[in-house]
């Protein structure tokens, strides 16, 4: 039972981080009807922009420390928003009348510019990701071990997705996003500039994937610039576990993802560890396309 | 327009400029009146294990540039011709093709992956070419043919010695694996560890796997810790040993783990901390050794690159060392020579060992067992062959 | 269109193709090699073609075909390859086309499930059946896992590829251009209204799937027995991605544009090796700009894609005016 309890704590550790890089896919997915392939390497982005700033934010703010952590994280997920509106500007917004196979290959050719170009500027080797918070003892409570990292994911988390859900129920621009996702020609007909919106979802979308790459970091302290292949790959198939455009279901589905991971390398196999996201991803495709909390979109014909 | 044509054209274009560009195979090594002596390298320099290629280079380019300062070989420099087989299958025979017949190369220096070092090989030995590849450890490789060298060890040799050291100097009679599927310097330690092991009385009480770049272990861990082994062998590379050394501890597993020549790296204990603490592995050489020639690469190293070298480096520097020490034991780059001259090399002082090449061609060499202790890498012990 | 010629054409490069074989060995075996590859990729770019740019189903899996192809034809031959010279050609054909169908069944098996899904779904669905092919080889034991498979036989030549492309192109083309072949692009134009006319979509959708499958798989048996060392990791989404770019770069729906880029992106990372490889003197820097391009080659490589996306979206060498 211990052991039981132990992996569910490791999964859902692993599937809150997986829920925010989620997020950004189902977001976009939800303004455009595309995914944007190179947002796994955003959150790569995320945790270099951290391992870069984090000396620098040390001058002035001690590290390690709560105030210097949290410096750390909204200097990179603000450098992660603006790259993120840089990228849709180039390379999306050139091509948005255009058939949908012609973007999907700019974002594939976009992710691997960046991996690419992370390799040549970071180099390839691995990196210790530096401590920007004090480590705090693990709590042994009833035989298992919950450290600090996987407590400050959950919360931070929690937290983010609180933030988010405030943002695109309660704000102006949430609601224009929403507008937009549902019918884009009835929301410009209202007034809702659609250019504006599309850069405030990519820019949401990328801080969060830079706050998701921070926590990665935090909890896996060695990054490289290939880090995001996997859990890019992952998070979209939790996007659309969970109904892709629909933000609680990206939540959900990266919950899911994670601990179903965790229990089946734990118990079963963890040869087939890879695969376990995929295979879970053509079931749902095959048994419900549009997730587990989609709505059906009726085919006009 | 015909379609038909289409596909006629540019095939017949095809054929005709192959014929024209086709000249038979240049000789290998150097004309006679060459000023230079020219060595192959392929490596990955890009893509998923570029860290391991960069390394390898770095060590045979730092040798490259002793060697032709102290006045090159039998008074020739030595040009190195380096290419990217960019950590793909199928790019490591293009490349290597390219480096013999159209670079000329007397010999050729490769790779770190055991698979790519196989696609090589027959093309050198098919071409007479020897072939020394700094870092393979499949036994499988230097079985291709006699022009096929090495300076590492292999697995069988250095699972055994993991394998002592934990029933002999651990007292361990039940142990974990964890090894890393996509490699396969991993699951080949792993197989001869856990072959030695259960042969000397111990027992394996579970066998986890993961894939090379995964950051997440706590799934196997946390199924080891409840199989409660009393060593861990963890035969994968550096790139993850840290940070499983982390989460095994956070988990509550007790005991040291243990691992190979893959391990090593300036990047082990900065990742892994004080995690690592208690945890050993094989490898080439300790940086404690005082030798004057393991000092004097160490140095040379940190100034030309700015960081302490992992286990490739010195073992790129070493083929390339030993490639040029056999050449001037041939007295010329005349490859069936060269090759005799590395198949009797004996006692050859490598900063990774003194090496001897045994009849299968690999190096016969010791393996020195390092303990991290107080943040430090500790020499424990050499075990010979 | 004219059947004649298409077969004289056929036979004409059947017979070339064996001319050039004959004198094979006059040419750097370096470049000979190369034009292996040109061939293996031609057969790979014009098979997803049919998938990806008749039919319209985004396909981003097919080196997990190919790698069927590869492993099923070298256990075939190396476990039957050492019956006398004459035989071995025969073995090799068995092998080959073993490889093929087996690869043909996977593609069957991609194809059903995905039916219902379109564009970016159904790109990541294939991408994911790609991996499992992948991973279910690393663990297969057998074909030695991650460890690789050693191909025993070098049985690959100038007659083989560039004779199975010719068969390929042929093939491919033929069907497209036959009145069963035209109901490929009808769904591809519009399944809805192909339906309403008729046509299975379902049928021609698998169909898609199978034969591509089935080419692809010859591919791989031809790559196995060129390379001679096979392993999974080798047949993943990168190399898929490459397929892709060769028939979006050809123009999706037009054979001879792919082909075209098939030789173009299979001599381009030479073309670049080539010039970044001027040798080093001794004693003498080398040159910035071209050391430049070995260490940022798959950079300008993706941002060549990116380039060629924003700019020329139907591919280099379309020069019709598809309506998508």
């Amino acid at each position: 039972m211990t052991e039981f309890l132990q992996q569910l704590i490791n999964g859902l550790a692993l599937g809150s981080i997986l829920a925010l890089i989620a997020l950004g896919y189902t977001m976009v997915y939800g303004i455009l009807r595309f995914i944007n392939f190179a947002h796994g390497d955003v959150f790569m982005l995320g945790a270099f922009a951290g391992f870069y700033l984090a000396p620098k934010v040390a001058t002035f703010v001690p590290l390690p420390s709560v105030a210097g952590a949290l410096v750390v994280f909204g200097l990179a997920m603000a450098v992660c928003a603006a790259l993120g509106v840089l990228i849709e500007r180039l390379a999306y917004r050139p091509l948005r009348q255009r058939p949908k196979l012609a973007v999907l290959i700019t974002a594939i050719g976009v992710s691997l510019l960046l991996e690419y170009s992370g390799q040549f500027c970071f180099g390839a080797a691995n990196k210790k990701f530096p401590d920007l918070l004090p480590a705090w003892p693990v709590a042994k409570v009833l035989g298992l071990s919950v450290n600090s990292n996987q407590l400050i994911v959950l919360a931070v988390t929690g937290l983010l997705l609180f933030a988010l859900r405030f943002i695109v129920l309660k704000t102006r621009m949430g609601r224009a996003m929403r507008a937009v996702s549902f019918n884009p020609e009835a929301a410009a007909l209202m007034g809702v500039n659609p250019d504006a919106v599309i850069s405030f979802t990519f820019a949401l979308g990328s801080a969060l994937a830079a706050a998701a790459g921070i926590l990665y970091a935090v909890s896996y302290p060695s990054i490289d610039p290939l880090m995001g292949v996997m859990p890019g790959l992952k998070a979209f198939v939790a996007a659309v576990l969970g109904g892709i455009g629909n933000l609680p279901g990206a939540a959900l589905g990266g919950v899911i993802i994670g601990v179903t991971e965790t229990l089946v390398s734990g118990y079963l196999s963890s040869t087939y560890r890879d695969a376990i996201a995929f295979a879970i991803l053509i079931v749902i495709l095959l048994v419900k396309p549009s997730g587990l909390l989609g709505r059906k979109e009726v085919e006009k014909v | 327009m015909n379609i038909w044509r289409g596909q006629f054209i540019p095939l017949a274009a095809l054929a005709a400029g192959c014929l024209l560009t086709g000249c038979n195979p240049s000789s290998p090594g150097t004309d006679a009146g060459s000023a230079v002596i020219k060595v192959g390298e392929y490596g990955s320099l890009t893509g998923s294990e570029a860290t391991f290629g960069q390394s390898t280079h770095k060590g045979i380019q730092q040798a490259v540039d002793e060697i032709n300062a102290g006045g090159g070989v039998l008074g020739k420099k030595i040009e190195l011709h380096t290419e990217d087989d960019q950590s793909q299958a199928g790019q490591a025979a293009t490349v290597v093709r390219k480096l013999i017949s159209s670079d000329g190369v007397a010999a050729v220096l490769g790779e770190v992956a055991s698979s790519r070092s196989l696609e090589a090989a027959p093309i050198c030995q098919q071409a007479g070419i020897p072939m020394i590849t700094p870092s393979s450890t499949n036994p499988k490789v230097t079985e291709v043919g006699d022009c096929i060298f090495r300076v590492c060890f292999i697995d069988p040799f250095q699972g055994t010695v993991m394998a002592n050291f934990a029933t002999k100097t651990l007292q361990a009679r039940t142990a974990a694996v964890l090894t890393d599927v996509k490699s396969d310097y991993s699951l080949g330690l792993a197989k001869f560890f856990k072959q030695q092991f259960t042969a000397s009385g111990g027992t394996i009480v579970a066998e986890e796997k993961y894939s090379g770049g995964d950051k997440d272990f706590n799934a196997q861990l946390t199924a080891i810790k409840a199989a409660g082994p009393q060593v861990v062998f963890v035969p994968g590379y550096y790139t993850e040993a840290g940070l499983i050394a982390l989460q095994a501890r956070q988990l509550g597993v007790t005991g040291p783990l243990l691992g190979g020549d893959g391990w090593e790296s300036s990047t082990l204990i900065p990742v892994g901390g004080a995690a690592l603490e208690g945890d050993s592995f094989s490898t080439h050489f300790s940086a404690d050794d005082t030798s004057p020639a393991v000092q004097g690469f160490l140095q040379t190293f940190k100034q030309r690159y700015h960081e302490t070298p992992d286990a490739m480096a010195p073992l790129g520097y070493d083929a390339m060392m030993l490639l040029a020490d056999a050449i001037r034991r041939a007295g010329s780059t005349d490859a069936a020579k060269v090759r005799a001259a590395l198949a009797a090399t004996k006692d050859f002082h490598g900063v990774t060992g003194n090496i001897t090449i045994d009849p299968n061609r690999n190096a016969s060499k010791s393996a020195v067992i390092l303990t991290i202790t107080n943040g430090r890498l500790q020499y424990v012990q050499t075990v010979a062959p | 269109m004219n059947v004649r010629h298409a077969k004289t054409a056929l036979l004409g490069a059947l017979g070339l193709s064996l001319l050039v074989h004959l004198l094979a060995h006059f040419i750097n075996p370096y470049w000979l090699y190369i034009l292996y590859d040109i061939g293996i990729n031609i057969i790979l770019a014009v098979s997803l073609n049919l998938i990806n740019g008749y039919t319209g189903q985004f396909s981003l899996g097919h080196a997990g075909f190919m790698a069927v192809g590869a492993y099923t034809a070298a256990v075939i031959t190396n476990q039957f390859g050492q019956l006398g010279a004459f035989a071995a050609g025969g073995v090799f054909l068995g092998a080959l086309l073993a490889g093929g169908l087996l690869a043909a069944v996977a593609g069957l098996l991609v194809g059903i499930p995905t039916l219902r899904l379109k564009g970016d779904y159904l790109a990541i669905v294939t991408l994911g059946f790609g991996e499992i092919i992948r991973v279910i080889l690393q663990n297969l034991d057998q074909v030695g896992g991650a460890r690789g498979y050693s191909v025993l036989h070098n049985w690959t030549n100038f007659f083989w590829t560039f004779g199975l492309a010719a068969v390929t192109v042929y093939v491919i083309a033929a069907l497209v251009n036959s009145t069963y072949g035209r109901g490929f692009i009808a769904v591809h134009d519009d399944e809805i209204a192909a339906e309403a006319v008729g046509l299975n979509p379902t049928k021609y959708k698998v169909s898609a799937f199978v034969i591509g499958a089935f080419f692809a798989g010859l591919a791989g048996g031809l790559y196995a027995h060129s390379k001679q060392y096979l392993t999974p990791g080798g047949f993943g989404f990168m190399q898929s991605i490459a397929f892709v770019v060769m028939v979006i770069l050809g123009g999706m729906g037009n054979t001879i544009g792919v082909v075209l880029a098939a030789i173009l992106l299979t001599l381009l990372p030479e073309g670049l090796r080539a010039l970044a490889g001027v040798p080093q003197l001794p004693g003498v820097a080398r040159p910035f700009p071209l050391s430049w391009i070995g260490d940022t080659r798959m950079m300008i490589y993706s941002l060549l894609l990116i380039v060629l996306m924003l700019t020329r979206p139907q591919g280099l060498f379309n020069f019709k005016k598809r309506p998508h």
